[in-house]
């Protein structure tokens, strides 16, 4: 293995470049951009390094860096990516370099970049934690940016939006606390001894049932609200809707996978037992978020909700996939994790240059603007079919895995999911046809074409989605081996028998 | 004469044991004799003789901290006092609580134009009474330090001169001050009456070597423990006795609210832990359920009281009876008596007193200098802008008030994790859960003061008052503040080994 800390740097590089873009001059704008562009695209360099350096079919934790940190209290520093989290730390990597160039706040760069640096620490730190304590720091601290983000350059409502999120999160956060706390004080994985680390508490197992469905509870919950799981969702729309359009992209592209993703690490495999029993629940309220959401986005008038509906529904495959609780449905919930946040961010990005060139996201307001932007409007229709799930582009991948792999184990809750599908094709191509088709007003006449520079933000998001789309296997061969393993584990600690395959879930 | 000397034989001092509270007299009557024979002082030097005088104390501290370590606990005075590492543990924290303290007030002062000594006097006389409470071992040397501490606090919060308010926060602090007290000495007569001592030890004593039942009064015992921790809860602001902390705390000069919030709080602590834990663990089975819900009341109704203010010492006000229920949930846990959340809830407790008191000090130091001349703009508007105007002060006010929240990588979160991991471990799950919601409710606060800060409009905050002015020495104390915070958020081991 490498004993450069790669991991380590991939929380430290933003973290210091947040640090250095807010000790630099207010008044040399293009220098604090510089060096905030610089600091993402170098972390976003590593994480690309990490995405090659990893040893595919390997089913373990890679890069591990394991330090001591509060030996007082069983606390290590302790980090590791394996396929799971493998392909968020890259998302997060390429996400973040891409919103700082293609997206300028209206204001105040300098702060806004140090944020948005800490943020991405935040995420970063959150998806390569081993540690239950270490991951809820890391959980915690993005709380902060995103609700400056939010508070500070956002829309009229954004006290407002700001505010619920903060308080929606930290209320699921505070019985994760209790929680993470109570794990660690009862499993005494450690030789007897207190530890918080999660391989450790994992492996060693022997919380007593009761106990350990009350745990994962706690967890579950913060969780539930961080996804967002039906009836925990309406932080979202409000907190989407507000947020400044980088924001957005962050907040949907990575930000919402902190919950999908917890519930994989630290739900499902710290608590195997307990996910086994509470399945009908979570599949249940992931099914009613796959209506709910494509019916409420249906409703919508304004397009940036719409959107943010529709990540309700699409979040609701990935729980479905993560508690169908078979190799191709986690796998493809992984994979959906991906897919969602590059074709839900790029849709932000899309709607944020509507909104700045009409100043409105009413669908009703905006016309036939095929005609003035066909370029623009080509781009938006390439990106709505990913996040349709259209064969050949990468949505379809990721969906498809996940309603084959959960038809053997939950069959029912795929049958009223899989109308899901049918009505993202709905919502979005009304949209679409309302807002792109017949003929141009007055005030979308002179609606601008795509420019270069939007063409060059936008081109990477095309690129993932065609070529993730016709080709999954590289990512499905990194994935597939952890998700084995954790089914493995989850068989090995509870009565949970996983249905054989008949064949191999990879040919997308 | 020859009769009363042999009869009234002095106990045995070992005067080298006392020496932080020799320190902190010595200050005293410098500042009080020297001070008030002289002219004038130059600026800042009351402030900075008081604040050497507690750097003193932390050193002396600091000294007998090692001879505890080689020698163990001992007890001094005639088994009076007791010197172990609580005592020199919550000593260091009430003398750094002086420092910053008389680095904050030295400006106010100045500002105001009403430097003079015996402000610092008090500061020092208060915190020779904070840590004797820390100390005794005995009800009516507790007796004596709480009264030290509470009649210094009386007229500081009654110091300036020129405010209404100021005068009728001192008057209300007197008069329910001296109430709750009475309560207090009325359970230390009690426990005399149950046990026939007033000695901590000695009670102790009573009840593990004396089987004798006959001479347990568990009636009058338990009387006793209800009134002493009334005048305990009293001085923590517990709820349902709290009510005197909104007042006294906005009407108080700013500094002498930052020092009830956190010498007299630690003090109060350390002496509750040596009461309800140390002296009376019999009774143990008794007091928990009372320590116990009044520590739910002040959680929740702490933060939820905090939240519909308008003034933001009102709000920190409402915070600290908050945090207090924090503390409490630690001396909750301490009462499991037989569990590991026992040891761990005693530490938690003395490490959350310390660090809520760098932190706390820190806060009123900016709501301090916030408050411009005359203490009169620490309403929510005052802080309006502030991100704009003074953008270095915001982003110190802004990791305080994100520390008081608890967010992770500061003091705060430190602090709470603390308590809650003796809380679990003493399998007092609910309280756990309690309290964190009840610190999410504290935080809509601290949101509304950062809003207030960064978010709300420079121009309707640019209202015609004067702008906001950081003297140096009150910077000093914000640097520290925030310095502690952040340093010891991310590597609290420094502190965790010592802990006693």
């Amino acid at each position: 293995m490498i004993d450069f800390p790669i991991l380590s740097l991939l929380v430290l590089v933003p973290a210091v470049g947040s640090l250095l873009v807010a000790v630099l001059s207010k008044r040399q704008p293009d220098l604090v951009k510089a060096a905030a562009l610089l600091t993402s695209v170098l972390a976003g360099g590593l994480s690309l390094w990490a995405l090659f350096a990893f040893e595919k079919g390997s089913d373990g934790y890679q890069f591990v860096s394991q330090h001591s940190w509060i030996s007082e209290w069983g606390i290590s520093w302790h980090l590791g990516i394996d396929g799971i989290s493998l392909f968020l730390v890259v998302l997060t990597g390429i996400l973040f370099p891409l919103v700082i160039a293609g997206v300028d706040p209206h204001h105040d760069h300098k702060r806004y970049l140090s944020w948005m640096l800490l943020l991405e620490a935040g995420v970063m730190g959150s998806f390569i934690s081993l540690d239950l304590v270490l991951f809820f720091v890391f959980f915690e601290i993005v709380l902060v940016p995103m609700y400056f983000l939010i508070g500070g350059w956002g829309y009229d409502q954004r006290v407002y939006a700001a505010t619920k999120f903060f308080l929606f999160t930290m209320v699921g956060s505070a019985f994760m606390l209790v929680g993470i706390i109570a794990t660690a004080v009862l499993a005494k994985a450690d030789n007897g001894n207190i530890t918080f680390d999660l391989v450790k508490i994992a492996e060693h197992g022997g919380l007593a049932t009761t106990t350990g469905r009350w745990l994962f509870l706690s967890f579950a919950i913060a969780f539930a609200v961080k996804v967002p799981l039906f009836p925990l969702h309406t932080w979202l729309p409000d907190a989407h809707t507000q947020a400044p359009t980088g924001g957005s992209v962050i907040l949907a592209g990575v930000l919402l996978k902190l919950g999908t993703y917890g519930m994989l690490r630290f739900g499902v495999y710290l608590f195997p037992e307990a996910a086994v029993w509470a399945r009908p629940v979570f599949l249940t309220l992931a099914t009613i978020g796959i209506i709910w959401g494509a019916i409420a986005a249906t409703m919508q008038k304004d397009l940036k909700r719409l959107v943010a509906y529709s990540s309700v529904a699409h979040l609701g495959f990935i729980v479905l996939g993560t508690f169908a609780l078979t190799t191709e449905a986690v796998t493809g919930g992984v994979m959906q994790n991906i897919n969602h946040g590059i074709s839900t961010g790029a849709l932000f990005l899309l709607v944020g240059m509507i909104y700045e060139r009409r100043h409105t996201r009413q669908i009703a307001e905006l016309r036939g603007l095929q005609k003035v932007a066909p370029v623009f409007a080509g781009v938006f229709m390439i990106v709505m079919l990913s996040s349709i799930g259209v064969p050949g582009l990468n949505g379809f991948v990721g969906e498809f895995l996940v309603l084959l792999g959960s038809f053997p184990t939950a069959r029912w809750w795929v049958v009223v999911a899989a109308t899901g599908v049918i009505l993202a094709a709905l919502y979005l191509l009304w949209a679409y046809q309302r807002v792109f088709h017949t003929e141009p007003d007055e005030a979308n006449s002179s609606f601008a074409e795509l420019r270069a520079r939007e063409g060059m933000l936008l081109l990477p998001f095309i690129v993932i989605i065609v070529v993730s789309g016709v080709y999954p296997k590289p990512m499905l061969e990194r994935i597939e081996p952890s998700a084995d393993r954790l089914l493995e584990h989850v068989q090995e600690h509870s009565d949970w028998q996983v249905p054989v395959a008949e064949s191999e879930g990879g040919e997308g | 004469m020859g009769v009363l000397a042999e009869t009234l034989q002095g106990p045995e001092i070992v005067w080298s044991s006392l020496s932080p509270l020799l320190v902190l007299l010595g200050g005293t009557l410098f500042l009080l004799l020297v001070g008030s024979l002289t002219p004038q002082w130059p600026r800042h030097l009351y402030g900075a003789v008081s604040a050497l005088t507690g750097l003193g104390a932390i050193a002396a501290a600091v000294a007998l901290w090692h001879r505890v370590d080689v020698d163990g606990p001992t007890t001094l005075v005639a088994d009076a006092a007791r010197l172990d590492h609580t005592t020199l543990w919550v000593t260091i924290a009430i003398a750094a609580a002086v420092v910053l303290v008389s680095l904050t007030s030295s400006d106010y002062l100045v500002r105001e134009g009403q430097d003079s000594p015996e402000i610092y006097a008090l500061y020092l006389m208060s915190a020779i009474g904070g840590v004797t409470m820390a100390a005794a071992n005995d009800f009516v040397v507790l007796f004596l330090g709480l009264e030290v501490l509470s009649i210094a606090l009386y007229v500081l919060a009654a110091s300036h001169r020129r405010r209404v308010k100021s005068q009728e926060s001192g008057l209300k602090y007197f008069v329910l001050g001296g109430f709750s007290s009475a309560f207090f000495l009325y359970g230390a007569a009690l426990i005399y009456g149950a046990t026939g001592s007033t000695n901590f030890s000695r009670i102790s004593e009573t009840f593990t070597t004396v089987v004798d039942s006959s001479r347990r009064h568990e009636a009058l015992a338990l009387a006793a423990v209800a009134l002493l921790s009334v005048g305990l809860m009293f001085k923590v602001a517990a709820v349902p006795f709290h009510f005197w902390t909104p007042d006294v705390y906005e009407g108080a000069p700013t500094p002498v609210t930052a020092f009830m919030a956190s010498a007299a709080k630690a003090a109060a602590f350390a002496a509750m832990l040596r009461v309800l834990v140390g002296t009376l663990p019999q009774w143990a089975d008794d007091s928990r359920p009372v320590v116990w819900v009044l520590c739910a009341l002040t959680l929740v109704g702490g933060s939820t009281m905090a939240v519909v203010q308008t003034n933001v010492k009102r709000m920190l006000a409402f915070s600290s009876v908050s945090h207090a229920g924090f503390m409490l949930i630690g001396v909750e846990a301490a009462l499991h008596l037989s569990t590991p959340g026992a040891a761990a809830g005693h530490q938690a407790t003395l490490m959350y007193a310390l660090l809520y008191a760098v932190l706390v000090i820190g806060t009123f130091a900016v709501v301090s200098a916030v408050g411009r001349t005359g203490d009169g703009a620490t309403d929510l508007a005052g802080f309006r802008g502030l991100g704009r105007s003074n953008p270095v002060l915001a982003l110190a006010m802004t990791v305080l008030l994100l520390a008081q929240a608890g967010v992770p990588l500061t003091s705060g979160f430190v602090a709470k994790f603390g308590v809650l991991r003796a809380a679990v471990q003493a399998e007092s799950y609910a309280i756990a859960v309690i309290g964190m919601v009840s610190a999410v409710i504290a935080a809509y606060l601290y949101l509304r003061i950062m809003i207030s800060m960064w978010v709300a409009d420079a121009e309707s905050g640019d209202d015609g008052r004067e702008p906001v002015v950081v003297a140096g020495a009150t910077r000093l104390v914000i640097a520290v503040s925030v310095g502690a915070t952040l340093v010891l958020g991310v590597a609290p081991g420094l502190l965790l080994g010592l802990v006693p």
